[in-house]
C-alpha cells in the first residue's frame, strides 16, 4: 500500500518527476551507449585482421610493425629482402604467405603492392573475406583494385586512370606508368578501405627507371618494354603468414626472429593488437569516465528535485505521521521513491539505447565500419542498472534525512 | 466512575528554542463515550496540547495516559504505533492524501495499526459501510481524494478516523472550512457515529456555538496556563 501510495504521489507530480526520470534515462542511455561503442570499437579494431597467424617485417617494434603493415600508419624502418622472403616462403611449416610492399601513394591514400593471394587470405571481422563490389581483381600489370573509401573520396569508378606518386606526400609521380582501376572493394571498416592495391610486379615496374628515390633524368622505358622485363622485386615491406598447423606458430615465430641472414621480426597480430589497444585504451577510459559523470549529474538533479518537493509535501508527511507513520517510515518512503525513479529511468535508458542501436547500427556500419551487435543486456549492463538504482537510493538519503528531521519537528501539525 | 480514555496530569511542556515559553496542564480527562469540546483562541496552546495527547511531542514532566497507558513511557516508534491503534485524527482541512483514492485514505491508519486492522474485519467493506453511513455516494471509494469537495473530504476524514473503532477521536477544528449548514450536518454525522460505537471525542474549536451539542465544554484558559518569559 505504501509503495502504491508512493507511486501515486509520483504520478501526482508527473511533470517534475518525468523530467527527472528522463534525465536519468538519457544519462544511462549515454553511459551504456558509450560502453557499447567502446566494446564495439574494440571488437572492430581486433577484427581488423583475422586468419593471419604471423606478420613478418624488418626488426623494429611489434606495435610499429602492426601499424605500418596493417593500419598503414608510419613507415617501415627497413625492408625485407626478397631472398629472406623466399627463404621463409619455402619453409614446410608455412601454409601461405602474402608479400606486402608499401611506400608509394596516390593522393592521400597509400599504395600497396601485393599478390592476388592477398584477396584470398586477408580476412577481417571473424573470417570475412574481401569482396569486389564493382569490377574485378587486377588482371593486368597496370591494373589496380581500390578500397571503398578511396573510390568514394576521389569519385573513381572502374576503368578510371590512376597515377601513383613516389613516396608519400610527394610531387614526383610515376607519370610514365599510369594505372587503371579494375575493381572497387566493398566497405570493410578496415584500413583496406583506404588502400590502393596493385600487384607486386607493378611496384617493381614503376621503379624501373628510378634510382635512389629519383627518376633517372631522360630515361623512360616504354610500358611494353617493361612488360617484357622480369619484374622481381628486390625487397618487400612485410609479409602476412599463415601456418600449416596452429601448433607451429610459435616455432615459426622463433625461427624468423632468430633468422641469421637478416634481422627480422615476426609478430602475432592478436597480441600486437592488444598492445596497441592498451595505448588507445586511455581515451576510452576517459570517455567512460565522462559519461559516468553525466549519470552522477542526473542523480544529483534528482536529489535537487526531491529537496524542492519537500516543502510542498510537508502536509502529506504530517498526514502520514498523524496516521501513525514513524519518521523512519517517511525516510524510507522518500528513498523508495528515489529508487523507483532511478529504476524507471534506468530501464527507460535501456529502451532508448536499444531503439538507438536499431536505428544507428546500419548507419555506423556503413559510415565508419563500426559494427555494434544488438544482444540481450549483458551482465555488466545489469550491474550498471543496479548501480544506478543503488546510487539513487544513496543520493536520496540526503533529502530523506531532512524530511525525517522535518517530520520529527512538525509532528502532525504543520504551521502554514 | 466511568473508564477514562484520556487522562492528563501535571503536564508541563517547554517550547524548544523559545526560552521561557511553557505550557502546563494540571488536569484533563475524557471518559469513555464522552464528547468534549475544547474552546480556545489561536495561540492558546491548543495545537501543542493535541500534539502532546497524540504523542508526537513529549511533555517535560507529567503524564499523558491514553486507554490507561502512559505514552511517555513508550519508545518513539511504539508511540507512533500506539497513536495509530488508539486515536483517530481529523484535521482542520487538507486531511487527505490528494493523490490517493478515497479507499486508500480511509485504510491508511490500519497500515500502521495491526490490532485496529483486525478490529476492522473486512477493512474495505467497513470503509464502504462508513462511507454509506456518512452519506458519501457508494462509488466515491474509488475516486481520487482531490476530486472531492471540501465537505466530502471532511467526511472521508471522519471515516478514516472511525475505521477500526479507536477509543478516542481527536478533531482539530474540523468544521472551520465548512459553511454553517454543512457544519451542522457534519456534526450530526460525527455524533451519530461516535454514539453508536461509544467512542470518545475531543474536539478543539474557537466557536462556542457548537458547545450545546457536547457533553462537556471546557475552556483552554481554565485547564492550562501559558507562561511567557518576563520581558
Amino acid at each position: 500500500m505504501i509503495l502504491r501510495l508512493s507511486i501515486a504521489s509520483l504520478f501526482a507530480r508527473a511533470l517534475t518527476v518525468g523530467m527527472t526520470v528522463l534525465a536519468i534515462a538519457l544519462s544511462v542511455a549515454l553511459f551504456l551507449g558509450v560502453e557499447k561503442v567502446r566494446t564495439g570499437a574494440k571488437a572492430s579494431f581486433a577484427d581488423t585482421i583475422s586468419g593471419t597467424d604471423l606478420i613478418v617485417g624488418a626488426r623494429s617494434g611489434s606495435v610499429q610493425l602492426l601499424l605500418y603493415s596493417v593500419f598503414r600508419i608510419g613507415n617501415a624502418t627497413n625492408n625485407v629482402t626478397w631472398e629472406s622472403y623466399q627463404d621463409i616462403a619455402s619453409r614446410s611449416d608455412v601454409g601461405w604467405i602474402v608479400p606486402i610492399s608499401l611506400g608509394d601513394s596516390h593522393r592521400q591514400f597509400r599504395v600497396m603492392g601485393t599478390t592476388t593471394a592477398f584477396f584470398e587470405h586477408y580476412k577481417y571481422r571473424q573470417g570475412r573475406s574481401l569482396a569486389v563490389s564493382d569490377g574485378a581483381i587486377m588482371d593486368d600489370l597496370f591494373d589496380t583494385v581500390i578500397g571503398a573509401d578511396v573510390a568514394a573520396t576521389l569519385g573513381y569508378s572502374v576503368g578510371d586512370p590512376i597515377v601513383v606518386a613516389h613516396g608519400l606526400a610527394s610531387f614526383s609521380e610515376h607519370k610514365d606508368q599510369p594505372f587503371r582501376v579494375s575493381g572497387i572493394l566493398e566497405k570493410t571498416g578496415t584500413p583496406v578501405d583506404r588502400t590502393v592495391i596493385v600487384s607486386l610486379e607493378a611496384i617493381a615496374a614503376i621503379h624501373v627507371d628510378w634510382q635512389s628515390g629519383a627518376q633517372v633524368p631522360g630515361q623512360s622505358t616504354p610500358a611494353d618494354v617493361i612488360r617484357q622485363m622480369e619484374l622481381t622485386p628486390t625487397a618487400i615491406t612485410a609479409a602476412l603468414v599463415g601456418v600449416e598447423s596452429p601448433l607451429q606458430t610459435f616455432a615459426l615465430q622463433r625461427a624468423i626472429n632468430e633468422y641469421d641472414e637478416e634481422p627480422l621480426l615476426a609478430i602475432l597480430p592478436g597480441v600486437a593488437l592488444q598492445e596497441l589497444w592498451g595505448i588507445v585504451g586511455i581515451a576510452e577510459t576517459a570517455l567512460l569516465a565522462v559519461s559516468a559523470m553525466v549519470v552522477v549529474t542526473a542523480l544529483i538533479g534528482m536529489m535537487a528535485t526531491i529537496f524542492s518537493s519537500l516543502n510542498e509535501r510537508r502536509r502529506e508527511m504530517a498526514i502520514f505521521r498523524a496516521m501513525g507513520a514513524r519518521p523512519l517510515t517517511i525516510l524510507s518512503m522518500l528513498v523508495l521513491e528515489a529508487m523507483v525513479m532511478a529504476a524507471v529511468g534506468a530501464l527507460l535508458g535501456m529502451i532508448i539505447l536499444y531503439v538507438g542501436l536499431f536505428i544507428a547500427q546500419p548507419i555506423l556500419d556503413s559510415a565508419f565500419g563500426l559494427w555494434l551487435p544488438i544482444d540481450a543486456p549483458s551482465l555488466r549492463e545489469v550491474w550498471v542498472i543496479l548501480a544506478v538504482i543503488c546510487a539513487g537510493a544513496i543520493v536520496s538519503m540526503v533529502p530523506a534525512f531532512r524530511a525525517y528531521r522535518m517530520s520529527v519537528a512538525d509532528g502532525m501539525m504543520v504551521k502554514t | 466512575m466511568p473508564k477514562r480514555v484520556l487522562d492528563i496530569s501535571n503536564v508541563a511542556y517547554r517550547w524548544p528554542g523559545r526560552a521561557g515559553f511553557s505550557l502546563t496542564v494540571p488536569r484533563l480527562s475524557v471518559a469513555e463515550g464522552e464528547s468534549v469540546l475544547l474552546l480556545g483562541e489561536s495561540g492558546s496552546g491548543k495545537s501543542t496540547l493535541l500534539s502532546l495527547i497524540c504523542g508526537t511531542i513529549l511533555p517535560d514532566s507529567g503524564k499523558v495516559c491514553i486507554a490507561a497507558t502512559d505514552t511517555s513511557l513508550l519508545s518513539g516508534g511504539a508511540r507512533d504505533k500506539f497513536r495509530a491503534e488508539q486515536i483517530g485524527v481529523i484535521f482542520q482541512q487538507f486531511n487527505l492524501l490528494p493523490f490517493g483514492s478515497v479507499l486508500d485514505n480511509i485504510l491508511l491508519p490500519l497500515r500502521f495499526a495491526p490490532a485496529r486492522r483486525k478490529r476492522a474485519g473486512n477493512a474495505a467493506a467497513e470503509a464502504a459501510a462508513l462511507c454509506a453511513a456518512l452519506g458519501l455516494p457508494e462509488d466515491t471509494v474509488a475516486t481520487k481524494a482531490i476530486a472531492l469537495s471540501v465537505g466530502q473530504q471532511q467526511r472521508v476524514a471522519v471515516a478514516r478516523a472511525l475505521i477500526g473503532h479507536p477509543p478516542l477521536i481527536i478533531a482539530d477544528e474540523p468544521t472551520s472550512a465548512l459553511d454553517a449548514n454543512s457544519q451542522a450536518a457534519f456534526l450530526d454525522l460525527l455524533f451519530s457515529q461516535t454514539t453508536t460505537h461509544q467512542t470518545s471525542l475531543l474536539m478543539v474549536s474557537h466557536d462556542p456555538r457548537l458547545g450545546e451539542r457536547f457533553d462537556r465544554v471546557i475552556r483552554m484558559e481554565d485547564i492550562a496556563q501559558i507562561k511567557r518569559a518576563a520581558a
